[in-house]
């Protein structure tokens, strides 16, 4: 699960008012190359939720995301390439979202969340 | 992109005005279903019309593709006759009017020049007749990768499942997305992944969404699984596969307007049943809900329940009226009763959205289904949005209702003489009954 994934999700059990951002249980983190596409990225800053994708990326072992941004940042390079490992290349192949609210864990096996609710969550 | 108004409605051929050639080269890039693209230097119903019109063609047209430096190759084609080796021959070396001074190559010549004679069908092989015979001589400029629907074909992947996307289905899918570099497109019922395949061809992120936890993460070992299918062709990766159910989708509620295109073939419940979360619950109507023990929620395996057509169809409407961008495309297939009267009106409608094409593809003499694509005009609303709220809400205690009303199955594969009497009401379809758990939902 990318980080962009994970910045799009949240506890969606019923009565849950603040499921968003899940907190992340890293149990194993790899990173896959992806090819970097600007367009991409600038369209993508418009729709990140940006101290959920800093905290994120922390829990995920990076700490190369700087606190406060705004798009002026989007000029520089540098940045466009750390957006980009953070958001698309940290991927969590094994471990857990979990709700800020319940504390429910939504399991993580072979990079892909599991957010199916049980019977008593719907 | 007309054909003339005396020629008939199925003739082969479109004739476009394009502004470049470098157009024309783009637009055969992206063309599944067209064959070749062709500058048009004459045409005629008989050959020396032909050949006036040919040699009427601007020189300047003509000469950058005949000089002594270039390769080509004449092609005889022909619709409605067969045209033997001989006349072939015969019928290039009529052209001697035309002055080439190149060499001829058969393979991969520098310009491939065209000679295509459309002819009346003679009413012997059961095509609808042609009118009148028309000839045509012209030089390609492009056409569509003949090598794409053989390198993507079904039989070559490594992971299918039942409903596997055929492969120029999917592509035509993915242009319908006007899937291309630099877009989001998104599949809620993703399965084996082959539509998201045709997308991430075309150069868009994918994501992709399901709720069958064995499609998307388990497949069939290592390396035949969803990724596998994207790996096989060198493609990049999905940027997100997630296990989630259409009908309580997870996303955080102040994320909107992020997919550019959402493209899906629904579970509409006749090769493959669509499932949504809940079914015990449903299943014992208004019982209290199972709780799960709290020693077993780890490995929980929940139980889904059917997901009627009605519902499934306004969850993806409401989804995509929220999710997609402004402009943003929703590219989907709908199932439709052939004893219907097939009318637009009949399909689904949302206020954010415009019907800007569907394309029916006949299944049996039952039903068929339409490829719908709608653009996204209006933005979602409040008011929307509650609108929506009140129908999930309606859905979820008349769910048996709605299964009934939306059971597809029993209308397309029950006995062909109950049809008269279920036309008129679906709540006649025999057997509604739901069946949970089981493969006829």
């Amino acid at each position: 699960m990318r980080l962009l994934t994970h910045n799009m999700l949240s506890s969606n059990i019923k009565g849950v008012v603040n499921g968003f951002p899940l907190r992340i249980e890293a149990e194993k983190v790899v990173e896959k190359t992806v090819e970097m596409n600007g367009e991409f990225l600038k369209k993508m800053f418009e729709k990140v939720d940006w101290k959920a994708l800093v905290d994120a990326s922390r829990a995920m072992g990076y700490t190369e995301l700087p606190e406060e941004v705004d798009s002026s940042i989007l000029d520089s390079d540098e940045f466009l390439n750390r957006f980009h490992h953070a958001l698309l290349e940290l991927h969590l192949e094994e471990g857990a979202l979990v709700c800020p609210e319940t504390g429910r864990r939504f399991p993580v096996n072979k990079g892909i969340p599991n957010m199916l609710l049980h019977e008593d969550e719907v | 992109m007309e054909a003339p108004s005396s020629l008939p409605h199925r003739f082969p051929f479109h004739f476009v005005n394009l502004p470049s050639e470098q157009l024309a080269h783009d637009i055969a890039k992206r063309s599944i279903l067209v064959k070749g693209m062709y500058e048009l230097w004459g045409e005629g119903s008989s050959y020396e019309e032909l050949k006036d019109s040919v040699l009427s063609y601007p020189d300047e047209r003509k000469f950058p593709y005949l000089d002594s430096d270039s390769t080509f190759k004449i092609t005889v084609d022909s619709f409605g006759k067969v045209i033997s080796l001989e006349e072939q021959n015969e019928l290039i070396q009529g052209l001697s009017y035309i002055p080439f001074k190149g060499r001829v190559k058969l393979r991969n010549p520098d310009h491939n020049f065209w000679l295509i004679e459309v002819d009346n069908y003679g009413g012997n092989n059961g095509l609808p007749p042609i009118v009148q015979k028309r000839i045509f001589f012209g030089r390609e400029v492009g056409g569509a990768d003949r090598k794409l629907i053989p390198t993507y074909q079904l039989k070559s992947r490594n992971y299918l499942g039942p409903t596997a996307m055929d492969a120029e289905m999917a592509f035509l899918m993915a242009n319908q997305a006007l899937a291309t570099s630099g877009k989001l497109v998104y599949d809620p019922f993703v399965g084996t992944g082959s539509i998201l395949v045709a997308a991430a061809h075309f150069g868009a992120m994918t994501m992709g969404a399901d709720i069958d936890i064995r499609v998307v993460r388990d497949g069939r070992g290592p390396n035949c699984n969803v990724w596998s299918n994207f790996k096989q062709y060198g493609l990049p990766m999905p940027v997100g596969l997630l296990r989630a159910d259409n009908n309580l989708p997870p996303w955080r509620p102040t994320l909107k307007e992020v997919f550019d295109a959402i493209i899906c073939d629904p579970p509409y419940g006749v090769r493959a049943g669509g499932r949504k979360s809940g079914g015990r619950k449903l299943l014992k109507g208004a019982v209290k809900p199972y709780t799960v023990p709290d020693d077993k929620r780890t490995d929980h395996i929940p139980s889904t329940a059917p997901y009627s057509l009605v519902e499934c169809v306004h969850d993806l409407l409401d989804l995509a009226a929220k999710m997609l961008v402004m402009g943003g495309r929703l590219v989907f297939f709908y199932p439709v009763l052939r004893e219907d009267d097939f009318a637009e009106s009949h399909f689904p409608e949302h206020p954010c959205f415009k019907l800007i094409s569907s394309s029916e593809q006949i299944l049996s003499s039952r039903y068929s289904r339409v490829l719908l694509t709608m653009v996204k005009t209006g933005p979602y609303t409040e008011e929307i949005a509650e609108v929506a709220r009140i129908k999930h809400m309606e859905f979820k205690e008349n769910h048996v209702k709605w299964l009934e009303d939306g059971n597809l199955h029993s209308a397309v594969f029950s006995p062909a003489d109950g049809q008269l009497t279920e036309a008129g009401d679906p709540k006649l379809i025999k057997d509604p009954k739901p069946k949970y758990r089981g493969k006829y939902v």
